[in-house]
């Protein structure tokens, strides 16, 4: 059979699965509380109490009628006093086997940079992977076509002192390159916690000369000293929500409007960008929001003719104002062009 | 899934698995309710429901109880359908808690909820870390679904790519042998069916949809294939073989001095700094964009590059 993958539909079996996994859910636990449990399965108290009556409702017939599920709901806790086969919930499937491997040993990967507590043999990581390997059997297998390799450009010094000044809750001082401005800065660090998002390795903390929280690469900390000062996290130093990106744009952002030769298209795939137009021939038009157009400036110079900023128009001349400065330097030999740059494959 | 069809299958789970014996599908018919009487709405009915029951990964067996019986019966092995016992300690259930949150903005999302919701119906206890100090995320991916499941179910796949500077993308079919996320990008690695050779491809470049070009289980992994090897070949940078010498304005250059090899002042507020490179385009793109701060002494093709990057933005 050939033809388009079809849409994985997220909700058709999930009442099925939720069903088969709720009577062994209480059974494990002998009673529960129906509070807990709707919380724990993720649905409305009234959802469950109608998956718990769909359960004490199966019936069958023949050879002779009877009905294998026996529970209770009374004063809001849940015991299920008969269950006949369905005491113990359904083996994992591959994707669920998969999905929890990978993500697992992505954690172990992370090794120097960024240990999860007790990474160490024997300790609550390697163990858990052992078990779930053991109770996934033949389901786990494929997890090793799907593999997570982390960045480990950054010094293993630096994320050993992060963690120690994490654990110790103590301010940490920052030698940070700023690549956008290429330039060093120095500034005292409240550290908040470890973020790896697209396989880099951040630290979170609160900025004591922005004031505000700020993300550190790790592989641009030039120098870092734990202080013998305690951290102070102040109570409007909200942590960034990873699951709506790392970089929200700011009202305050500069509307960046650059074409993209297909030479160029992979500062589309690198930045987030607000929007993506097919321009023809391959070009692309993106749109991006910075808070920094020096940012977008080096971006541009970094392009040459494969990127073409199109607004702000200040930019734009600034860019061509730069090129032309650089251009200057090299005196009359910039006369002659040589062949052009080789192709990147 | 209406309420009708979920009691009905959920009849048919209860009574596979507490029967010992196959049971044919008369029997079947007879015992869970919700069946049509018309006997072949009846079967159709039926086959459908078997297949719902195997992509939850129930499995279903077929056989006789003994060599006298004609009629093919169904059952579900109980061996085969439970979860081993698995007893996890605090820590270890945190360990869970963290990685099924991995997969919180991608693909496998689902996938990890209905793995961690049957580890709770084992027992195991949802805890999470008191102060885990670190929160790991994988980037979600349009192709990633489509070719995570032709890798599960070894089935070569077609789709449009654009390799980085096409203008036009190219259709390629492939026996996918694994996908990797290396550095925070999706890869895919197997055979190209058109090239016949070991290609690399990178999720963000495919465009439109991918799409399934053979039967499952038609595509066999080479023995001793390591596709997290394969992809970092793709990419690993070669040796610094090279050398520049660099004119870089007083307090600029940052970037640049953070690499060098050697650095000596030169005259009216410059320096002259070496720095090793191992690519000439990537390292001319590097240096175009200190603009006017950074000045290529030599080599004379490292010069000569950056000179056409610089004149492409005036074009």
């Amino acid at each position: 059979m050939t033809g388009p993958v079809p849409a994985r539909s997220a909700t058709s079996s999930d009442r099925l699965q939720r069903l088969l996994a709720l009577v062994p859910y209480v059974v494990s636990r002998k009673v529960v509380g129906l509070t807990d449990t709707a919380a724990a399965f993720g649905v409305s108290e009234r959802e469950l109490v109608d998956d718990l009556n769909m359960l004490w409702c199966v019936e069958l017939r023949a050879p002779d009628p009877y009905c294998p599920i026996d529970l209770s709901y009374e004063g809001g806790e849940i015991v299920v006093s008969q269950a006949e086969q369905m005491e113990r919930p359904l083996r994992l499937g591959v994707d669920e086997a998969s999905a929890l491997l990978v993500a697992l040993r992505m954690l172990a990967e992370l090794g120097p940079v960024a240990p999860v507590p007790g990474l160490a043999e024997g300790s609550a990581l390697s163990r858990t992977i052992a078990k779930l390997e053991e109770a996934a059997g033949e389901a786990g297998a494929l997890s090793a076509q799907v593999a997570v390799q982390v960045d480990k450009n950054a010094e293993e010094n630096v994320a050993a002192q992060v963690r120690e000044a994490l654990a110790s809750r103590r301010r940490i001082h920052l030698s940070y390159y700023v690549p956008t401005r290429d330039e060093a800065t120095e500034r005292d660090v409240d550290p908040m916690r470890l973020l790896v998002v697209e396989g880099r390795t951040y630290l979170e903390g609160w900025c004591r000369s922005a004031e505000a929280v700020r993300l550190f690469r790790l592989d641009r900390v030039l120098g870092i000293e734990v202080l013998a000062l305690p951290a102070e996290v102040p109570e409007e130093a909200d942590p960034r929500d990873v699951d709506r990106g790392l970089f929200q744009p700011s009202p305050e952002d500069v509307r960046v409007v650059i074409e993209l030769s297909p030479y160029g298209r992979w500062v589309a795939e690198y930045y987030p960008c607000e929007e993506v137009t097919d321009i023809g021939e391959g070009w692309l038009r993106v749109v991006l929001r910075t808070p920094d157009s020096e940012w977008v400036r080096r971006l541009a110079l970094r392009l040459g003719e494969d990127g073409r900023v199109v607004e702000p128009a200040e930019l734009a001349a600034d860019v061509r104002r730069e090129a032309a400065a650089a251009l200057a330097r090299y005196g009359s030999g910039a006369g002659h062009p040589s062949v052009p740059a080789g192709e990147v494959s | 899934m209406s309420k009708r069809k979920t009691e009905r299958l959920l009849g048919l789970v209860v009574c596979l698995l507490s029967s010992q014996r196959y049971l044919t599908a008369t029997q079947i018919r007879a015992a869970v309710p919700g069946y049509p009487d018309s006997f072949y709405a009846f079967k159709r009915m039926f086959e459908r429901d078997k297949e719902e029951l195997r992509e939850l990964g129930i499995p279903l067996d077929t056989g006789t109880n003994g060599p006298l019986d004609e009629e093919i019966g169904y059952r579900i092995p109980r061996q085969e359908y439970v979860l081993p016992d698995i007893r996890l300690e605090p820590d270890e259930a945190a360990m869970l808690s963290l990685a099924a949150r991995v997969w919180r903005q991608a693909e496998l999302a689902g996938a990890a909820a209905g793995a961690l919701l049957k580890l709770r119906a084992a027992g195991v206890e949802a805890a999470e870390t008191s102060q885990p100090g670190i929160e790991p995320r994988l980037s979600g991916e349009a192709a990633f679904g489509p070719l995570w499941e032709a890798v599960r179910d070894h089935r070569p796949v077609a789709f449009s790519y654009r390799a980085l500077g096409r203008s036009e993308p190219q259709r390629r079919q492939l026996e996918p042998w694994g996908v990797v996320n290396r550095h925070g990008r999706w890869y895919v690695a197997g055979h190209d069916q058109i090239r016949d050779a070991v290609r690399v491809f990178r999720l963000s470049r495919i465009e439109g949809p991918v799409t399934f070009s053979g039967q499952r289980g038609t595509v066999t992994v080479p023995p001793g294939t390591d596709v997290r090897e394969l992809v970092a070949q793709m990419d690993t940078q070669p040796a610094e073989h090279q050398s520049a010498v660099l004119r870089v304005r007083a307090g600029t250059g940052f970037g640049l001095r953070r690499r060098a090899t050697r650095e000596r002042p030169d005259a009216d507020g410059w320096d002259l700094v070496e720095v090793p490179f191992a690519d000439p385009d990537w390292f001319a793109e590097h240096i175009a964009s200190f603009g006017a701060d950074v000045v290529v002494i030599e080599p004379t093709d490292l010069r000569d590059a950056v000179i056409t990057r610089l004149k492409g933005v005036l074009a």
